[in-house]
């Protein structure tokens, strides 16, 4: 199990892994999530799902390589073996027939994101779909969701795509024009989340985010991934990971995800002179 | 090696007499000692050596009735274990206890033998009592590690399968007794490592995790099938166990899991832990060994821990061995009211653990970057007493003031997790979302059984194993009479 079936840097630095996950594959719905322990003394690391297939028993997720964790990931190759997928966890994405329904997705999101465009497509919404990166050589993933929307922008900041800009400057630019949305979805880092959400709040679009707090158990058992929203102290492991936008307290949310930098520094140098002390024997 | 000189000058008489015996002092247990303890993961009491084991072993008077058995909540035959040690039988020791408590090691030094089994013992009322919890992990130990390890004989094939949902003291206890008896077992565990509160809450120099590894190896070479990472109820729900998968019957034993706060200003500022978050880190995830396992734990200068329980008294502990200068156990009652073991409080002080207790947290303050800096606490004094029968401890006005911190673990205990049982809509829970059963264990889904701390709320290690060893005989008789729905009793 959780044999490594195909893997590709589909950017610099975001990697989209297949992995042998039948229990996961199985049940999987959109907005779902799992827990990857790269090995034996690995953390517990939260992804969200991006595809599955219950016929071939594999699930499909991107990430970013961030610490020790995604380093590991990253340098484990195509038939090798995670020590553990454990999921689907969190609530599944709310999917209504709402009409006009704006969803954007940066960095690892823009993975991630795949699977609610699809489900609102299917439930009958027209689905706009608004990706971000610096430039077109740092997005992926563009055929794939052009073809699960309706429209779909490229945003880029040197503005080689359809429009100069992030994700929340093509919504207020069609707000502008006119267009109606009657919902928004953002999934990605939570700096590109709250910036979008507040964009939204100010067409009083109601909005939903996929939030990726710290987490340990993933089952509600230890708190670890406790966000504050509408003033009310949420597990977004079990509760989540699809909250209000307007609601989230992002100051916090974005200090508790900040709160191992040092320690990562410190685990990442470690590494490295274990490392060096092998290469020079 | 030479012989205990207080055993050579016992065993010289053929017989001791009650009074002889009585004279014979209470042995103490070895333990690393507290300044060096305190700063390392290695188990503290460190355990009798087989002389001094059948010295104590000869303390007991074998009552006739031997009030000892009554205060065990599983009912070991203990002046039977005892006499075998007092013999030098030590491995018929150990399977004398296995007849009622599948996991003498981890009971031996988990269970609060001060308010049960020696508590009762005779010999209390003149002087100390038996050390029957020494005594129960010495033979444990000594089956374990000198290859004394019977293969129980398993009944033929019954053809029936039980699903085991969580692998902690319930759960471990229920498959072993059930895989004995003929049936085809598979435990399911969330986690990527089993045994439940043993390994991820218990830490290890409380109960070493070679001995959980130990059981479940054992559970494993006798046919047990364990499934890692598979949460019941998200993943895969009972029903689906049961019409599926065809398992006849279905034991639930996942735990409380839900960790309480105390619902004040500042909990979630970084640098704020629910107990079970640290422990996890600490104990599963051995954050301890940071860098080199890839998993942190905030390492406090100033750590407070809030609660009086067993768990706190782990809590402090552990942030001793990962370093802090101060730790500071915040307890609103009095030191009598403290619900952990007497055991757990003291080697916590000896490590230098500072208790402040009738202090009670108001809020927990954070600097602009939104770590904890702080924490306002107020005096409290004890008033009437309240249902738990504890005197209720009342905030006294004007008396706050602040305790300067930057780690601060929540220990007030657990709830129900409804990650399971919300799944599950024909499963009848109380108000605070525990399990009902009947006394077997019975719950009001036919075929479905749950025991432990999902039952009766957070308790403990033996009551959990004992609930497990009910249901493990119940769910046997049941698929043994044909496993039919008429047979099961209206659970309300």
């Amino acid at each position: 199990m959780y044999k490594i079936v195909a893997k590709e840097e589909v950017a610099p630095y975001i990697y989209k892994v297949e992995v042998e996950a039948p229990l996961v594959a199985e049940k999987a719905k959109p907005g779902q999530f799992i827990i990857v322990i790269p090995d034996e003394n690995g953390e517990r690391v939260p992804f969200t799902i991006s595809d599955w297939s219950s016929e071939k028993g594999t699930i499909t997720f991107y990430f970013l390589i961030a610490g020790v964790s995604t380093q590991k990931m990253r340098r484990m190759k195509t038939g090798e073996r995670f020590h553990a997928v454990v999921g689907p966890l969190g609530k599944p994405a709310t999917i209504e027939k709402e009409g006009e329904v704006f969803i954007g997705g940066g960095c690892f999101g823009i993975g991630a994101i795949y699977p609610i465009v699809r489900a609102h497509k299917e439930a009958g919404c027209h689905v706009t779909c608004a990706v971000e990166g610096r430039s077109k050589e740092v997005l992926y993933n563009l055929e794939k969701l052009k073809r699960a929307s309706h429209h779909f922008i490229v945003c880029t900041s040197d503005g080689r795509g359809d429009l100069k800009g992030k994700v929340h400057d093509a919504l207020s630019k069609l707000v502008g024009e006119g267009k109606v949305f009657k919902r928004a979805y953002f999934i990605g880092c939570s700096y590109m989340m709250m910036v979008c959400s507040l964009e939204a709040k100010k067409y009083e679009i109601p909005t939903y985010v996929a939030l990726n707090p710290i987490m340990v158990d993933g089952t509600g058992m230890c708190g670890a991934c406790r966000v504050s929203v509408g003033g009310e102290t949420k597990f977004a492991c079990v509760h989540g990971p699809e909250f209000d936008g307007a609601l989230v307290d992002w100051k916090e949310l974005l200090s508790r995800n900040a709160a191992y930098c040092k320690y990562e520094i410190e685990a990442m140098q470690y590494k490295s002179e274990m490392k060096l002390r092998e290469v020079e024997g | 090696m030479s012989k205990n000189p207080l055993l050579a000058e016992l065993e010289m008489k053929k017989t001791l007499s009650p009074r002889e015996r009585m004279k014979i002092p209470r042995q103490p247990m070895p333990e690393q000692h507290p300044k060096v303890r305190a700063r390392n993961f290695k188990e503290v009491p460190l355990g009798y050596d087989p002389d001094t084991a059948r010295v104590e072993a000869l303390r007991c008077l074998n009552c006739t009735v031997p009030q000892c058995v009554k205060g065990c909540p599983v009912g070991v035959k203990i002046p039977e274990f005892i006499s075998l040690i007092a013999q030098g039988k030590f491995g018929e020791a150990a399977r004398k206890i296995k007849e009622t408590n599948s996991l003498p090691a981890v009971c031996g030094r988990v269970c609060p033998q001060e308010v049960q089994c020696e508590s009762k013992c005779v010999l209390s009322k003149k002087g100390e009592p038996v050390a029957i919890g020494r005594l129960e992990r010495f033979c444990a130990d000594y089956e374990r590690t000198h290859n004394l390890v019977e293969w129980p004989k398993r009944a033929p094939p019954t053809g029936k399968k039980v699903a085991i949902i969580g692998s902690g003291p319930a759960g471990l206890t229920a498959a072993g007794d059930l895989i004995k008896l003929g049936h085809e077992v598979t435990i399911f565990e969330a986690l990527h490592k089993p045994g439940g509160v043993l390994i991820y809450g218990i830490p290890e120099f409380r109960l070493p995790k070679e001995i959980v590894e130990a059981e479940v190896d054992y559970l494993l070479r006798l046919g047990v099938e364990l499934r890692l990472n598979t949460v019941v109820g998200p993943v895969k729900t009972v029903k689906e166990l049961m019409l599926k998968d065809g398992y006849h019957a279905v034991f639930i034993g996942v735990g409380a899991g839900l960790p309480i706060f105390l619902g004040i200003p500042g909990e979630n500022l970084c640098g704020v832990y629910s107990a079970n978050e640290y422990l996890t880190r600490s104990n599963l995830m051995k954050a301890y060994l940071h860098p080199e396992n890839d998993t942190p734990v905030i390492k406090g200068k100033n750590v407070i821990v809030v609660g009086g329980g067993n768990v706190a008294m782990d809590c402090v502990r552990t942030a001793m061995r990962l370093g802090a200068e101060k730790v500071y156990c915040v307890y609103r009652r009095a030191r009598e009211e403290m619900p952990a073991r007497a055991e757990e409080i003291e080697h916590a002080a000896q490590e230098g653990v500072k208790f402040k207790l009738l202090t009670n947290p108001v809020r927990i303050i954070g600097d602009e970057k939104g770590w904890v800096k702080g924490m306002e606490v107020i005096k409290m004094k004890l008033g009437e007493p309240d249902e738990s029968g504890r005197r209720r401890p009342l905030p006294i006005p004007g008396s706050e003031y602040v305790i300067e911190t930057d780690l601060v673990v929540i220990s007030i205990g657990a709830g129900a997790n409804p990650l399971l049982t919300s799944t599950m809509p024909d499963l009848k829970l109380n108000k605070w979302g525990y399990i009902v059963t009947d006394e077997e264990g019975r719950t009001s889904v036919p075929g479905v059984w749950a025991g432990g701390d999902i039952v009766t709320g957070a308790a403990t290690v033996i009551l959990a194993a004992g609930a497990g060893k009910k249901a493990a005989l119940s769910i046997h008789n049941w698929l043994m009479k044909g496993g039919k729905k008429e047979d099961w009793p209206k659970i309300e």
